[in-house]
Formats: structure tokens, sequence, C-alpha cells
């Protein structure tokens, strides 16, 4: 299996893993060491007086993994844009999963200010890692814009309904020249697999993984979906045969 | 001094932004801090002296997606 | 630019890998519902001889789905038969003792009137010899400015040129340009075009770049077939270089032509290869299955017969009634033809020809009143 480069950063692993939904800090940094995973997700709240949560980075910072943070609760790109500020001396990193979902049901990503938050953010130099609805003009866009990577969704945010919008991701594939990561709507190593196989990048997951019964051996498995997938990809897939007359009666080629 | 910290009006004891974060028991990693929806780096909070009636936001790492 | 991009592939290599390619190789592609660069030099390689009846088939599938059963006609006008280069093969070279011909304006306006005359053509290829001090710029926005009235799209098909000269041909109505790399291959590229600004290789290559980052609505390439002895690995690389345009200038519409270099009669350059008709219509299911949204391009270069059925199984643009020579349509009868036509017949028969063969003509396919609304 190849490397994968983004941003000019090596990462040996094509599975991303989100940090969000497990039920301990200690479960969390099972799954992640289980994955074999080299970059996660992590968010930032405003602190409430009393807080006395547990230090969830020191379960996530190892040296081979690369913080993601992301602009979760954002409305718009202006928000975004103060978000990222926060977030690179938070985490000190450019990295950004840029992720603007006003709609708190669906959690689908905003396009306009999408797009209008990654211009701003690539200018002033952040790594911008769009979370972003499967429209192959607008990952163009992105692509434009300043991106690192596109990350169209599969399906809905923790909906675990597989590649919904697997005919528009393979258009994103065909067109894009950043890595394409699909990110959310992942719930079974066989949705990563297929995604890996149509030749995505890499796959991000969280919900499948942190509300899995046993979240690290499901990592685990993850971990080989991914790798499957891709090697597949890599040794030359050949598909379902289609239907086409092997004799026809009159053939268009007699002229010849 | 009345200050607003994320929203909340309190009463703060600290002079600078460093006191007001070393009060807070926060991890030493994964925060950052504004005010007036200004980012403060972190090296500027030693020197920064709180204000009255002043807005800061104060942001921790958390799980998340 | 494509200049550095092109460093990556080795002509020895990908040679290598196409005449590599296997039966299992050519029904693996014909199964894809969508093809990369390996699938194509698998449909292009002698392994796929056998396989021309199903290659037909699937071509005529996809060409259906997207272009529906319609041909897209144009026609060229030589403005200039007047040419600073030296290539080997054209009977344009400068070395050539023909009397030139550059059409002035009125000449111009009378060509125009004439073709409207020949039939409802729209879409119009204005072509040129690469002589700048005489025929450069100014002189093709002129052409373009003349043309406008009378023609929905305008095409170039003229030397490589700026960005900057793009950006302004477009203001002045360009639509499209074509222009072909002629070869691939790097070191033998100037033997064939050993003097002049074509010999410039990279300039020639990055044209394409400059067109697309000048925001040209449609670029066409072609490889002339004759010049490579491989010339399955010179459209290789062409392939390559579409994917590579479409990646990065992805508003823009890509057109392909395979034009075949002849046997020349008496004396001239021989081709150091030949094509045959069924490696045409080979390599024409290939690019269509390879890419189903490519545009196809037959010139008159073909015979009458080949089009007539090609028209149904791939191709998508043809021209008709075309004159080689500069200002054949109203003046200059005796004068210097690029290439011989093959196909003489009158605009009419090849619009009842086609017609005939389940196939709608459709001459304006483009309307310019929606580009450019900030035209000069």
């Amino acid at each position: 299996m190849s490397d994968l480069i983004i941003a000019g950063r090596t990462f040996k692993s094509r599975l991303f893993l989100g940090t969000g939904k497990f039920r301990s800090n200690a479960e969390m940094k099972e799954a992640i060491a289980a994955s074999g995973t080299e970059m996660v997700t992590v968010a930032m709240k405003r602190i409430e007086l009393g807080d006395s949560e547990d230090d969830m980075l020191a379960h996530v910072v190892r040296p081979e993994i690369q913080l993601l943070p992301n602009t979760s609760g954002v409305r718009d790109a202006e928000e975004a844009v103060f978000a990222a500020q926060m977030s690179r001396e938070a985490f000190g990193t450019p990295w950004l999963k840029l992720e603007i979902h006003p709609d708190p049901r669906y959690l689908l990503p905003d396009s306009t200010e999408t797009l209008r938050a990654t211009e701003m953010l690539a200018k002033e130099g952040f790594i911008v890692l769009p979370y972003c609805q499967a429209d192959p003009t607008l990952c163009k866009r992105l692509e434009e814009a300043g991106a690192a990577a596109v990350m169209p969704l599969g399906a809905p945010i923790g909906s675990n309904l597989g590649l919904r919008t697997r005919d528009f991701l393979r258009i994103i594939i065909e067109q894009s020249s950043v890595p394409v990561i699909v990110d959310a709507g992942i719930g079974a190593p066989s949705h990563a697999a297929e995604a890996m196989e149509m030749g995505a990048s890499a796959c991000l997951v969280n919900t499948a993984i942190a509300v899995a019964g046993n979240p690290s051996t499901m990592a685990a498995a993850f971990r080989k979906a991914v790798e499957a997938g891709r090697e597949a990809y890599e040794a030359g897939l050949g598909t379902a045969s289609l239907n086409f007359e092997a004799e026809a009666s009159s053939p268009l080629t007699a002229f010849l | 001094m009345n200050i607003f910290l994320n929203g909340q009006q309190q009463q703060a004891q600290a002079t600078t932004l460093a006191e007001l974060i070393a009060s807070l028991s926060l991890p030493a990693a994964g925060v950052a801090a504004a005010v007036e929806g200004k980012l403060v780096k972190r090296t500027e909070w030693e020197t920064f002296p709180l204000a009255e009636g002043m807005h800061i936001t104060v942001v921790r790492a958390v799980c998340g997606g | 630019m494509f200049s550095e991009e092109l460093l990556k592939y080795d002509w020895d290599d990908i040679t290598r890998r196409i005449h590599a390619k296997t039966a299992a190789d050519v029904r693996r592609a014909l199964s894809k519902p969508h093809c990369d660069v390996d699938d194509f030099m698998a449909l292009i390689s002698p392994a796929a001889e056998p396989f021309l009846e199903p290659m037909a088939q699937l071509s005529r599938r996809y060409t259906e789905e997207r272009f529906g059963r319609t041909v897209s006609m144009f026609i060229p006008l030589y403005l200039t038969n007047s040419c600073t280069n030296s290539c080997v093969y054209c009977s344009f070279h400068v070395a050539n003792k023909m009397p030139r011909t550059i059409l002035t304006p009125e000449e111009m306006v009378r060509e125009y009137e004439a073709i409207k005359r020949l039939g409802p053509f729209e879409n119009l290829l204005l072509v040129t010899g690469e002589n700048p001090a005489k025929a450069g710029t100014a002189y093709l926005a002129k052409a373009l400015d003349l043309a406008k009235p009378y023609f929905s799209n305008l095409k170039i098909e003229v030397m490589p040129l700026s960005e900057e000269d793009y950006r302004t041909l477009t203001r002045h109505g360009m639509n499209g340009v074509i222009c072909f790399q002629e070869t691939y291959h790097r070191e033998n590229y100037k033997l064939y075009h050993p003097r002049g600004m074509k010999s410039n290789f990279e300039w020639r290559v990055n044209g394409f770049d400059r067109m697309g980052a000048a925001g040209v609505h449609s670029i066409g390439m072609g490889v002339l077939i004759g010049l490579e002895k491989e010339w399955r690995t010179d459209l290789t690389m062409m392939a390559l270089h579409l994917r590579y345009l479409q990646r990065r200038y992805w508003r823009t519409k890509y057109s392909v032509n395979f034009p075949r270099l002849c046997p020349a009669e008496n004396g001239g350059f021989q081709p150091n290869c030949v094509m045959t008709d069924k490696e045409l219509a080979q390599l024409t299911f290939a690019m269509r299955i390879f890419d189903h949204d490519v545009d196809i391009s037959y010139s008159t270069r073909e015979k009458a017969d080949f089009r007539n059925h090609m028209a149904t199984l791939g191709v998508t643009t043809m021209s008709a009634g075309s004159h080689t020579e500069p200002g054949g349509y109203a003046t200059h009868a005796e004068a210097l033809e690029q290439f011989s036509v093959g196909d003489a017949r009158s605009v009419r028969s090849v619009e009842e020809a086609l017609r005939r063969v389940g196939r709608e003509p459709v001459w304006k396919d483009w309307d310019s009143s929606f580009d450019n609304p900030k035209m000069v």
C-alpha cells in the first residue's frame, strides 16, 4: 500500500479517526492504538467553571499522530476563521478540519460558507481539510481555493448509512488533483473498503468505531478493511462484465 | 474586578490573563484564549492586563469527530 | 506545466507496456464502467484487434448516451498559407517556393459570405500558417471581429500563442483553440520541425496550459499519425495530456483529432508508419470508451464512406465541403492547399448521407451571445 501525502506530510495509514462519542478516554485511546491511525480529529469548547474533565489530549497525543482540530459548532465562515485561529494556538498546528454545519439535526455542511472559509483560511496559511457535500464542482472549487484535500461525505454524520453518495464520490475521485478523504457516514468496514476500492485516498471514521460493542476490535477491523480496499485498488480491479453482444447479427464493423 | 468569561459575568481576583487562566485549573496543552473576540497568544498572557467589563473567551480541547 | 509532467513517462517503457497487453487486459478494460490510461493502452494495443466489434458497440452506446444521435458540423477557413516554419511534412514549408496568400479583411468577408451560401454553418475554424509579423494576434483579432456577425462559434488553429494573446482573442469572440502537438516524442520532435518557432517542443506542449489558464472554453488536440513509428505510444501520451488538462482546467471542453499523414505520391516526406482504416476505427472506439465525453472530430482528410460509418460509432464532429487553400470558397482557387481533401462531397451530400445513417447534423450548438458579455 503506497504512502499518502497530504500537504507534504506522509501518512502510512489511510484510516483517520474521530475522537468523539467514546464511552471513555481510555477506550478512545485503545481504539486509536488498534486502528494504526496517524491522524485524529479533536474539537474545542468553551470551558465551563467547575469543569473537571480529564485532559483528553493526554490520551491522544503520540509522536506519530497528526492532530486535526475541527471547527465544529461554527455556523459561518467568519466564525470558522476565529475558531481556526484559536485552534492553531491551542494545538500548535495549522492543520484544520473545516466543518460548518448550521443545521443541528442532520449536520450537513454549508457549501457556501465552507468555500468562503477555505479561501480565507488558505490565505492565512492553514492546512485546510474541508468536510463537504459530495459535490464534484464544489470539490474543484475547494481545491482551487487552496484546500489540501477534500473530505466529501458518504452519508450524514453518525448515520452509518455507508456510501450513499457513491456515484458522486467516484466523479470527485476521478476529477480531483488533491487527496479525497471520505468522511461521515461510514458505518462498517465494508463501506470503508468500498471507498478505498473506488480510489479514495483515505477514510475518516468516528461513530462506527466509538459506539461499537468493542471499539478497539472494530478499530482493528477498519484498519484491515482500509488496507484491503487500497491494496485491491492498487492491484488493478476488474469489475463485473457489462453486457454486450459478443456476436451481433449485423456487425457494426463489417465495413472495415 | 468584574469580567465576562465565556459570557458569564464573574468576579476575578486575577489581574492578568495568565493569572485568570491559571485559576481555572486547565491542562497545560490544548487551551486558547481570546479577548473581545481576538486571539491572545499564550506568550502574551503574562503581560496582558485584565480590565473591568472585559469579555474573555477560553477554549480547551475536547473529543470530537 | 505539462512539459514537467511528461518527464514522468518514458516512451520506450510505454511502448513495451502497450505491446505486452493481453486479451485479458482488453477484456478487463471493456468491462470497466470507467477506464484509465492503462485501459486505453490495452484498447489500442494489437491485443485488442480481435475485439473490434464489441468495442464498436460500446463506443456507439457511450456516444449515443452523451451526444445523442447528432453530429456537430464545422468548416475550416484557411486565412493564410504563409509560414516561417519548416515542418518536413507540410506543403506550407517555408522553403516551398509557391506563392503565398494572406487574406485581406475584404477577402475574409467574401469568404465568410461564400461559406454561408454553402451551408448553414455556424461553427467556423480559422486556420493560418505561422507568420507572426504579417498575420499575428492583431490579424487574428480582426478576422474574429469580422466573422462574429456570421458565425456563432469561432475556433482558431494557429501557432501556439501566449496566455495574454489567448485572453485577447477570447475577448474578440474566440470560443476555442485547436492545436496539434504533432508528436509527444521530445527528441524526435525536432527531426520533423527543425527550424522556426515550431521547433520549440516546450513552447508548443505547454501551449495547452496557457489556453487553460487564459480560460479558453474549448481545446482541441491531435497527434499527426505517421510521424512516429509507434503511433500507439504517441496517442497514449495524448491521452495522458488530456487527463492532465481535464484535472487542471476543469471548466474547459476537450476535443481530439486523429489526422493521418498520407504517403506522399511524388517525393516529399514519407510517413514512418501507415495507420490502416481498421486501426483508425480501433483508435476511435478506444478513445470513446476511455472518455465518454470528449468530442471526437474527423476532417475531410478521411474518405466519405469511412466517415459515414464512423459517424454512428463514435465521431461527434465533422467538417464538410472543406477547402484547405486560403480563400478557397470565394477566391484564390489556384492557391496552395495544405493537404488534399479525401472527402470532396458537397455539404448537402454530407448532410444527406448523415441522415441516411440515422444522424442529425447540428450546425449551431453554442450561442455566443451568452459568452463573454464584456467582449470588445
